[in-house]
C-alpha cells in the first residue's frame, strides 16, 4: 500500500461534532427511543472508509469526549466505541463491498452490541436498563445508515479526504 | 482489487489487523481502569474538568437551535398575542403583589414567634439562576448539565428548583457547568412531608419523569390523591417547605404493610429550561452535629 498524505482531518472532526450535536437534540415520543447514536455511526463510517487512519485509538478518544459530554463515567463510552472501531476495522474490507442498506445490517449488530456493552457498565454501577427500549437507538441506526452513508461518503469524495 | 484471483480475493476480504486485538485489549484495559478509578476514588475529576472545559463551546452550540427557536418565537410573535400577554402578566402581578403584601406581614410574624420559641429563623436565601445546557442521553439516568460551575459559586449539594418546585440537587461541578440529578432519577431519595397531615416520608425517583414513589407508608395512613408533598427539610440538603409533587395514586394493597403510592412531580422535568440554585445559608450549620449545651 503507497503512503497516503491524510488530507481532510477537519472534515472528520467536524462530522463528529455535528453527530454529537444531532444526537443531543432532544425529542420524546417514540422518535426519541429511536433517535440513534449518531457519533457512534460516523465512527463506524470513517473506520470503513479509512481504516488506516480512524480506528481504536481514535474511537477511545471520541468516546472518552462522549463521556464527558454526557456526564457518564470516563470510560464508558470510551471502551464501547473502541469497540466499536475494532469490530469495523477487521471486518471492513467485507463490509465495504455491499450495498449500503446491506451494510445496515451489520451496523445494527455492532450498534446493539455497542448499546448493551454501554449500558452493561451503566448497570453495574447501579442504573441497570428498566425495559428492553434502550436496544432501540440500534434500531434506529440501522434505519439511517443508508442516509448517512451515501451524506458522508459524498462529503470523503467531494472534500478528498484520505 | 480487480486484479487479484479469486481466492487470493476471498482471502483479501478475510485480511485482519494482526496487532488490532493487541491494540483494543490496551484500551479496554485502560478504560476498566478509569472507570474504576473515576467511580470508586473520583480520583479523575481533574482530567474530566479540563475535558469539560473545552467542550463547552459544543454544548453552547447544541443550544444553540433551540435558543434560536425562542428568539424567533418571541420576535416573531404578533402584536395582539404581545398585548395579550402583557395584559395577562399584568394582571398576574397585581395578583402576586397583593398577596406579597400579606406575605410580608406573615414573614415578620413568623419571625416574631419563632425567636419567641427560641427557634432557628429562616434566613432568606440566595438564588442562583442556571440554563439547561444539555440532557443525559442515557434515559434512565436523570442527569442534566446546567451553564454555572464553580466559578459561579456552584457548590454540590446544592438545591435546584424551578417555579413549580423542587428538580433536583447538583451532584458535580466542573469549572463552567455544574450537573444536577433529577428527583425522578432512581438513585435519588428526597425527604418529604404530606402538606395537610403532616406525615413525613421519601419520594423515591422512579426513573420516569411523571412519577416519585412513597414507600413506608402505612395501609390506614390517611393519604388523598391530590395531597400536597412538600420538603421536610430532613437531611439538611433540602429547605422546608418547597412544593415537591401531588400524590396521583394511591393503592392500598392488603397483603403488604405499606400502601403503594405514587406522586407527580409539579415541575415539569421534561421540560426544563431554567434552573434556580438555592444557596442555603443555614446549609453549613445544620450539617454540623448538635453542640453538647
Amino acid at each position: 500500500m503507497t503512503a497516503v498524505r491524510p488530507t481532510g482531518g477537519w472534515i472528520i472532526a467536524s462530522s463528529f461534532l455535528l453527530a454529537f450535536l444531532a444526537t443531543s437534540i432532544p425529542l420524546s415520543g417514540w422518535p426519541g427511543r429511536l433517535w440513534p447514536d449518531w457519533v457512534a455511526m460516523v465512527l463506524i463510517y470513517w473506520c470503513l472508509a479509512l481504516p488506516y487512519r480512524i480506528g481504536i485509538g481514535t474511537g477511545w478518544v471520541v468516546g472518552l469526549l462522549v463521556d464527558v459530554g454526557r456526564g457518564a463515567l470516563l470510560g464508558q463510552h470510551a471502551l464501547a466505541f473502541a469497540t466499536l472501531a475494532y469490530l469495523t476495522v477487521q471486518t471492513h474490507r467485507r463490509i465495504r463491498v455491499l450495498p449500503p442498506w446491506r451494510q445496515a445490517i451489520s451496523v445494527l449488530a455492532f450498534l446493539l452490541l455497542k448499546q448493551f456493552l454501554v449500558f452493561w457498565i451503566s448497570g453495574v454501577i447501579g442504573y441497570p436498563p428498566r425495559d428492553g427500549w434502550y436496544l432501540a437507538p440500534a434500531v434506529g441506526g440501522m434505519i439511517g445508515w443508508p442516509l448517512l452513508f451515501v451524506i458522508l461518503r459524498d462529503a470523503r469524495r467531494h472534500f478528498q479526504v484520505t | 482489487m480487480a486484479a487479484l484471483k479469486p481466492s487470493r480475493r476471498i482471502h483479501y476480504l478475510f485480511t485482519v489487523n494482526p496487532t488490532a486485538t493487541l491494540q483494543l485489549g490496551l484500551w479496554v484495559a485502560l478504560s476498566i481502569a478509569m472507570m474504576t478509578v473515576d467511580h470508586r476514588y473520583r480520583a479523575l475529576d481533574g482530567l474530566r474538568d479540563m475535558l469539560a472545559t473545552a467542550l463547552y463551546p459544543v454544548h453552547y452550540l447544541a443550544r444553540l437551535p433551540i435558543d434560536l427557536q425562542g428568539w424567533l418565537s418571541e420576535n416573531l410573535a404578533g402584536r395582539a398575542a404581545l398585548l395579550d400577554e402583557n395584559a395577562q402578566l399584568r394582571e398576574k402581578q397585581v395578583f402576586l403583589n397583593t398577596q406579597l403584601q400579606k406575605l410580608t406581614t406573615l414573614e415578620a410574624e413568623n419571625r416574631r414567634l419563632r425567636s419567641l420559641l427560641e427557634s432557628a429563623v429562616n434566613t432568606p436565601e440566595r438564588v442562583l439562576i442556571a440554563e439547561l445546557l444539555s440532557v443525559d442521553f442515557d434515559p434512565y439516568r436523570h442527569h442534566i448539565l446546567l451553564n454555572r460551575g464553580r466559578r459561579h459559586g456552584v457548590h454540590v449539594g446544592q438545591p435546584a428548583l424551578d417555579q413549580q418546585g423542587v428538580i433536583g440537587q447538583i451532584i458535580r461541578t466542573d469549572p463552567l457547568t455544574a450537573t444536577a440529578i433529577l428527583i425522578t432519577d432512581p438513585n435519588h431519595a428526597l425527604p418529604i412531608q404530606i402538606n395537610r397531615t403532616g406525615v413525613r416520608t421519601l419520594a423515591l425517583g422512579t426513573g420516569n419523569f411523571q412519577e416519585l414513589e412513597l414507600p413506608h407508608i402505612p395501609n390506614n395512613e390517611d393519604v388523598k390523591v391530590g395531597d400536597l408533598l412538600v420538603t421536610s427539610g430532613m437531611g439538611g440538603r433540602f429547605p422546608r417547605g418547597y412544593p415537591v409533587g401531588t400524590v396521583a395514586k394511591v393503592e392500598f394493597d392488603p397483603g403488604s404493610p405499606f400502601a403503594h403510592i405514587v406522586a407527580r412531580p409539579v415541575a415539569q422535568l421534561d421540560r426544563i429550561r431554567e434552573v434556580l440554585l438555592l444557596e442555603n445559608e443555614l446549609d453549613a450549620t445544620r450539617l454540623d452535629p448538635p453542640t453538647p449545651p
